[in-house]
């Protein structure tokens, strides 16, 4: 009897988070209550929770636009894309040349804000294109080969003392565009501790109130607005890829072969998933890096590693699906950067944990006489290394144990209307279309 | 579809329907099909002609030279390595030949792309089933149709257009049913193609192909790996297909079932056509019979 009431109270909530929005929306409040929870824990202030929230969220946003346009890559049409950080770099890069002040150095032209973004999108996709062309024709691994070198020489140039007025060479470009958030808040968007507009003075004295400075304030509106800059990512490649297209390119990732043999001229369709990538990688380079709280136009920023940040939070999402590329983005930006040294915090204030061996060495060596706490002062203190050998063991257990990912489904159907139930038109079992409208993956 | 755009074979077209009375439609084989055939010109909507592609140092096809008549179940055998599947490979624009042409209704298509080929109705199947395994059956058939607006991004993805590309989804998914139900395949919609059996993948790709609305149809060993059952039901869709207009060229090593099904048998041997025409002449042919069970293969 009460096994019956448990199942009614659970089949409507089973119901509800097969549906997309709420499986994302779970997972960014699960994030933001798990960071309150540790912020509070540590005796963090207003202003100290919400930047620590803040930071989290603008991470895993910011990783899931990015992780998106690899997925439209990778996980539907199957193209094996390495170059994912050279094509941030272009975004980045060319707003800042675009859109920063003349009278900065290096300088920029000036231009509004809108047509620097535009200009940076098109040129990633112009970037995408010059290497697709040629390379798309190559097999899987050489796609990749191309693709990594390319982002490596989009790296080097910018980092060649020959173009360093243009692109500030390996110091990286230090004269950003202003947000639209400064540009909206401040008299003189610039500087951040200029004097309010008036639209600024009433947002400021309102966040005073609870504690918050200006600065977080700035941030925090920014972070919402990648948050925005998300969802429309996901909206457009949502659709592109619940239609006839996106099953084409899901069809080339099968079997190239079948589907040119129905009909598909494979070549074009691959062209231009590659270039909308690319194009949307550009676009999360600029709202990333470009300006915002982690501006920082440098070549450094742009070293391969931040490609494989990418790959394994898309793999981890599930590879093929949208939804599990926004929740792979936000699971691995908040576990890999933001939770090791909040746990780190918490344990070194539960435990006191004070021991801080040099090495390896002498954290084992008093393992021998029975004391642990070298040991385990070593593993917190170089929690910022270890993480990365913790993510490399994920992502082999991942591909052993789940290889469709963890969240996602790589076998998301690709039509513009639904397929899952029995949608025939003369049954009379045609009400399962309706059930079924909601993207509810019930055979799976 | 492709019917009216063949000015030049239009005149000698005969309707796939039985409209001229002199034309009996074969229905199963028997000797008047050939008398039909000699009597009432047929048009041609393949010709192939001088052939010929090389893989190294060996030469696959060596200039083969045969025509497939319009609404005939014609067979293609060889012993192995005589050259069918490159022959299809050639037709359908997955190799380029190295040397002789391809008419399709009177039209060179030598050297197009598959996909060109595939849009003027001239579409094939592979020996070993290409099915798109983390797609559902569904999504499989949904795949192939030529002609669909949501193909392209912007009309998918903005507001205005993307009413249309649901309506036409809808229009595709009916049709998509109508297709899984003929081939007695609509149980198994919703799986995923990679679950089903090898006899119910050579289903659902000749269902695929039959989507793309061709008027011509190359099957590449349709029957390998099929039990009898399966290959009884596959057969029966054939004919069937067949009464409604379709052309059919087809690779079979089952000599049994193309001595029975076919009207008319092409025979390939080290790459070149050893001989062709009614099953009869084809079964006392010593040649034939040389390749098959003798001589060096």
């Amino acid at each position: 009897m009460s096994q019956t009431t448990t199942e009614d109270v659970l089949a409507p909530l089973r119901r509800a988070f097969a549906n997309d929005a709420v499986k994302v929306a779970v997972m960014y409040i699960a994030i933001w209550v798990v960071f309150y929870a540790f912020g509070d824990h540590l005796g963090y202030g207003n202003s100290g929770i919400l930047s620590l929230v803040r930071r989290v969220t603008f991470l895993a946003a910011v990783y899931g636009i990015v992780v998106l346009a690899l997925n439209i890559q990778w996980g539907y049409a199957g193209l094996f894309n390495i170059g994912v950080a050279g094509f941030m770099a272009v975004g980045a890069y060319t707003v800042a040349m675009l859109s920063s002040p003349p009278a900065g150095s290096p300088p920029g032209l000036g231009l509004p804000l809108p047509i620097g973004v535009l200009g940076g999108i098109l040129a990633a996709t112009l970037v995408g294109l010059v290497a697709a062309l040629p390379a798309l024709r190559l097999k899987a691994d050489y796609l990749a080969i191309v693709t990594v070198a390319i982002s490596e020489i989009i790296r080097i140039t910018y980092n060649s003392p020959a173009f360093s007025d243009v692109t500030g060479g390996a110091r990286g470009f230090g004269n950003l565009p202003t947000s639209p958030v400064e540009a909206l808040l401040l008299q003189d968007p610039t500087s951040p501790a200029s004097e309010a507009t008036s639209l600024g003075e009433t947002v400021f004295s309102f966040a005073a109130e609870y504690g918050i400075s200006q600065f977080a304030v700035i941030n925090t509106l920014y972070t919402v607005g990648v948050l925005l800059v998300l969802l429309v990512v996901y909206l457009l490649l949502e659709r592109a890829g619940k239609s006839p297209y996106g099953r084409v390119l899901k069809a080339i990732r099968e079997d190239e072969t079948a589907a040119q043999s129905l009909g598909k001229d494979t070549q074009n369709f691959k062209v231009r998933a590659f270039a909308l990538g690319c194009g949307l990688m550009g676009l999360a380079g600029i709202v990333w890096f470009a300006m915002g709280p982690r501006a920082s136009v440098t070549p450094q920023t742009f070293r391969p590693n931040i490609t494989f940040y990418i790959f394994i939070a898309l793999i981890i999402g599930g590879a093929g699906s949208n939804t599990g590329s926004v929740l792979g983005g936000a699971l691995f930006a908040s576990l890999l950067f933001e939770a090791p040294p909040m746990i780190r915090s918490i344990i070194q204030e539960t435990f006191q944990v004070s021991a801080n061996p040099g090495n390896l060495i002498e954290a084992l060596i008093p393992i021998a006489s029975g004391n642990l706490a070298p040991l385990g002062g070593f593993l917190l203190n170089n929690i910022d290394s270890l993480r990365f050998i913790g993510m490399g063991i994920l992502l082999v257990v991942l591909i052993q144990r789940k290889p469709d990912g963890l969240l996602g489904a790589r076998k998301e159907t690709a039509a513009g209307v639904p397929l899952t139930a029995d949608t025939r038109p003369d049954t009379g079992r045609a009400d399962a279309d309706a059930a079924a409208a909601d993207g509810g993956e019930t055979d799976e | 579809m492709s019917e009216d755009d063949a000015p030049g074979v239009a005149d000698a077209d005969i309707p796939d329907d039985v409209d001229v009375p002199e034309d009996v439609e074969p229905e199963t084989m028997d000797s008047d099909v050939e008398e039909s055939a000699k009597t009432v010109p047929r048009s041609v909507p393949l010709r192939v002609e001088g052939l010929r592609k090389e893989f190294g140092g060996i030469t696959a096809v060596d200039g083969a030279t045969f025509a497939v008549e319009e609404g005939s179940l014609t067979g293609l055998i060889g012993p192995n390595g005589a050259g069918k599947s490159t022959t299809f490979n050639c037709i359908t624009g997955v190799h380029e030949a190295d040397a002789g042409d391809v008419y399709f209704r009177g039209e060179e298509i030598s050297g197009e792309q598959p996909h060109d080929i595939v849009e003027r109705g001239l579409v094939r199947t592979f020996q070993i089933a290409r099915q798109l395994g983390e797609m559902t059956v569904l999504e499989n058939v949904m795949l192939a149709p030529g002609g669909q607006q949501g193909e392209s991004i912007t009309r998918s993805v903005l507001p205005g257009t993307r009413g249309r590309v649901v309506a036409q989804e809808r229009e595709l998914r009916e049709k998509a049913w109508e297709t899984l139900e003929f081939f007695e395949l609509d149980h198994l919609a919703t799986e995923y193609a990679g679950n089903l059996s090898g006899g119910q993948r050579k289903l659902l790709e000749l269902a695929r192909a039959l989507m793309t609305d061709p008027s011509v149809l190359l099957l590449d060993e349709p029957f390998a790996g099929v039990n009898p059952t399966l290959e009884e039901k596959l057969l029966d869709r054939i004919h069937d297909l067949r009464e409604q207009g379709l052309t059919f060229l087809l690779v079979e090593h089952d000599m049994d079932l193309i001595m029975q099904n076919c009207e008319h048998v092409i025979v390939m041997h080290q790459g070149r056509v050893l001989d062709e025409g009614p099953p009869e002449r084809i079964k006392n042919n010593e040649e034939v019979i040389e390749a098959y069970l003798g001589g060096e293969v």
